[in-house]
């Protein structure tokens, strides 16, 4: 039964600052930032003022559409700003932390498990934001029954951290009753997709009411996306939920301890931390304590977040809701001097443009410069080879840009998400943000389809 | 270099919406990306970004050119000394090509650029890189004695033809270089056939030693005088008479392997060419009726514009198939119309230029019914679901 999916089409970017499993410890910072722009095509709806006293799992904001899903604090203390962008969209709600008040929403026991108790519990808490839905790879709509409930196991992306080592280091009793919550939400299985190279998965296999893949290969072979094309795909008109890995953990506390408690492992990852490692942390904590003696001097970009699709943050910026890692590289600002017709030995490309691509080196220290001007799509067939789906990438592409709604439709734009085609955009030598265009495809299907 | 940045600084300001210059913006943007990789850095979706540009990219594609471009001026003084019969040592050789040649390729670039500067200043985009190749393509698949002035029309026919008035480049429907050619051809009939256009000199009327003659081995061949084609193995190193850059199948090669080790050209299309033109060649073997037809199928591989075509036209990803599937039929069906155009059609001696820009007419339709085998597989998927429920 145990089939190894083996995905061979992808790409390991090579930066150094892997994390080492060296747990430094728990992080107090004395800020936290709660983001409604980590959650795409929200509106939101603010429940609070600065000055106001909240505790942890009071309601922040809610969403303008559905108020029942409710963005909570993570932490007792008092709202402290209020951070607006442009057209006064908001940004942050920021609350300095003080004392260590929360709401208990009470415990269920396992055998009083029902649908609805699940949902409420989950809605007045502020965690069900972290059950999320393709198609979109938007925030679940309660409302909904999905076919199936995907949580993966491991994470490819660069520099992840690794979940068996954060499995090792936090309570299993959490992540089964998260489990055992999960699957009251769907009428088919909650699937678990784990490492097909790591023999610890071990750890997981004692788990009831769960249906366990491999996968194996390079990155995007981690991502929910990519597990749930293979596994399980989205036709028209079919909703599929999946969950972060550490969040069944959180949804397991709420249900077992009453408490609204998101705390995660983090890893503080690149090339520009002095010592990359595990820091214990709540979501939306400053990332401050943790990058504060621990980084090299320079111009730096702080990522919530991998270097494909992470965020950017300040020094003492906040840590997303879905982030599990921390990235610290240099910035690329630089005037490169014929940079286009030296050899580059030190310069990473997908294609073996430069002399790096016939004598590689074990790691690139990858910054932020564009290497480039946008050109129109020129190469055929390089997308293709970073992204393990059955999709053609460049005409679905063309069909947002066009705006062609059936088009989008018949070439699978209800299986991906921008995540998943982030490495087209890495290596696309025309520079389009891809990344960009396949969330306004998102958001106009999900205007059409509404 | 230091210098150099800070001229270009005090200079940008001048360029920048509201400065006196403004209106030459993409062109100073063009020369200043050109001398420096910009210092811009990512702002959304991913942070890092692949080293590789379209300027490099470009740029690869011409070292590749490189090795049929220099066998070309080679091979220019050696067919004009051995037509007027002097003596002439390989240098000598050399030295007399490449002064027939530079003219061409400066002429091919200062009007296409020309244009393309202006393109992009009208539309306020950035300089394309795209011309970088098509401007040595066009002298290479040119007679060496074509006229100056029909070089420039055929280039301005291209550029704006051929690819501006559907958007610049990257939405072209035909390849550039190509279209160049293919509009000398029916324009200048005169100009692009005979035995005359191909050996610099002669049609200016310059004395050729008795005996000699200029033919190709094209034209041997569309007139059945196989029996007169140079040997395989002097079509394959390519001291033959014919286009500039086309010659030299050892050349040619030798581009190839660069464009495939680089990845930038797509081995399936030249792979596909190559075995749609060996069956094709197969067939015609067998049913033979003329001497052309009994021609041993290799040797259409060493002879005119094949190769050359093969490795640097079919293989251009805009005009060509943009599906992996696509590649292989678009480049069986060019391998085998080639054939057939050289073969049975004695009319157009080079049928592998009128194969590709054929192909490059039908590769949208190829891609059309690739993806919809992909649409139907999802269709397909769907409607099992549905009833499942």
């Amino acid at each position: 039964m145990a089939v190894i999916k083996k995905l061979k089409r992808g790409l390991d970017l090579k930066i150094p600052g892997k994390p080492e499993k060296i747990l430094a410890g728990e992080v107090y910072p004395l800020f936290f930032g709660v983001k409604p722009v980590d959650f795409p095509g929200l509106v939101p709806k603010l429940c609070v003022k600065p000055g106001d006293k909240v505790r942890a799992g009071s309601p922040l904001f809610m969403n303008k559409v559905n108020p029942s899903i409710k963005f909570t604090s993570p932490v007792s203390g008092e709202v402290k700003d209020i951070v607006r962008g442009d057209r006064r969209r908001l940004l942050e709600i920021v609350v300095e932390k003080k004392g260590k008040d929360f709401i208990d929403f009470g415990r269920i026991k396992r055998e009083d498990f029902s649908r609805e108790k699940i949902i409420g519990h989950l809605l007045n808490s502020g965690l069900w934001p972290a059950i999320r839905q393709r198609p979109y790879h938007i925030v679940a709509n309660p409302a909904d029954v999905p076919k199936s409930v995907f949580i993966s196991g491991f994470d490819t992306s660069p520099l992840a951290p690794d979940y068996q080592y954060i499995a090792q280091n936090s309570t299993g009793s959490y992540f089964n009753t998260g489990i055992a919550a999960l699957s009251r939400l769907t009428e088919g299985k909650v699937k678990l997709v784990l490492n097909g190279k790591d023999q610890g998965s071990e750890l997981f296999r004692k788990i009831d009411g769960v249906e366990i893949s491999w996968f194996t290969g390079p990155h995007p072979a981690g991502n929910v996306g990519v597990h749930i094309h293979h596994l399980d795909p989205v036709n028209k008109g079919e909703k599929v939920w999946f969950v972060n890995f550490q969040d069944v953990y959180a949804i397991g506390r709420l249900f077992d301890d009453g408490v609204y408690n998101p705390e995660r492992m983090v890893a503080l990852t690149g090339s520009e931390v002095r010592n990359p490692q595990y820091y214990r942390i709540l979501p939306g904590g400053s990332v401050a304590p943790m990058v504060k003696e621990n980084v090299k001097p320079g111009d730096l970009r702080f990522i919530s977040g991998n270097v494909l699709t992470g965020s950017k943050i300040e020094s003492d910026g906040y840590l997303g809701f879905y982030d599990s890692q921390v990235t610290v590289i240099p910035e690329g600002n630089y005037y490169e001097f014929f940079g286009w017709a030296l050899p580059g030995f030190n310069k990473y490309s997908f294609n073996r443009v430069f002399a790096s691509g016939f004598f590689p080196r074990k790691e690139y220290r990858l910054d932020t410069n564009f290497h480039g001007g946008e050109r129109a799509f020129v190469l055929t067939g390089h997308y293709e080879k970073v992204l393990p789906m059955d999709i053609y990438p460049m005409q679905l592409l063309k069909a947002i840009i066009t705006g062609d709604i059936d088009l989008m439709e018949n070439l699978g734009i209800y299986e991906v998400a921008e995540e998943d085609l982030a490495l087209c955009e890495f290596i696309c030598p025309s520079k389009i943000e891809i990344q960009s265009i396949v969330r306004n495809g998102l958001e106009l299907m999900i205007r059409e389809m509404n | 270099m230091n210098f150099l940045r800070k001229k270009l600084d005090t200079l940008k300001p001048h360029f920048t919406e509201g400065g006196k210059l403004a209106k030459l913006r993409s062109v100073f943007e063009g020369f200043e990306s050109f001398i420096f990789v910009p210092n811009k850095v990512t702002h959304k979706g991913s942070h890092v970004r692949d080293a590789n540009d379209m300027k490099r990219t470009m740029i690869v594609v011409v070292v590749a050119l490189i090795p049929a471009l220099l066998f070309g001026a080679y091979n220019t003084g050696l067919q004009h000394f051995r037509a007027t019969g002097i003596e002439a040592g390989i240098l000598q050789n050399f030295w007399f090509g490449f002064l027939k040649i530079l003219p061409l390729i400066v002429v091919s670039y200062v009007v296409g650029l020309g244009i393309e500067f202006t393109a992009a200043q009208i539309r306020g985009h950035e300089i394309n890189e795209g011309f970088l190749v098509t401007g040595l393509l066009i002298p290479l698949i040119m007679p060496v004695d074509v006229p100056l002035w029909m070089l420039a029309l055929a280039t301005a026919f291209a550029v704006i033809i051929g690819v501006e008035i559907f958007g610049g480049p990257g939405m072209n429907i035909l390849n550039p270089a190509l279209t160049a050619r293919a509009f000398l051809f029916f324009s200048y009939p005169g100009w692009m056939t005979g035995d005359e256009v191909w050996i610099a000199g002669l049609k200016g009327g310059q004395q050729v030693i008795d005996g000699f003659s200029g033919a190709t081995p094209m034209a041997l061949s569309a007139a059945w005088e196989t029996d007169r084609l140079p040997s395989f193995l002097e079509m394959f190193i390519g001291t033959i008479p014919g286009s500039v850059g086309e010659t030299s199948t050892i050349a040619i090669l030798i581009g190839a392997f660069i464009l495939v080790a680089t990845g930038i050209g797509s081995w399936k299309v030249i792979v596909s060419v190559f075995a749609g033109a060996l069956g094709m060649g197969l067939l015609l073997n067998l049913i033979a009726v003329n001497p052309y037809m009994e021609l041993p199928v290799y040797y259409h591989f060493v002879m005119g514009g094949f190769a050359f075509g093969a490795v640097f036209m079919a293989t251009d990803p805009v005009s060509g198939a943009q599906t992996e599937r696509g590649k292989w039929i678009y480049g069986l069906l060019i391998g085998i119309f080639s054939i057939i155009f050289r073969v049975l059609n004695p009319a157009y001696p080079e049928g592998v230029m009128l194969a590709i820009l054929l192909m490059n007419v039908f590769a949208p339709l190829i891609d059309h019914y690739v993806i919809q085998s992909n649409i139907k597989r999802r269709l397909k998927r769907n409607r099992v679901a549905l009833n499942n429920r």
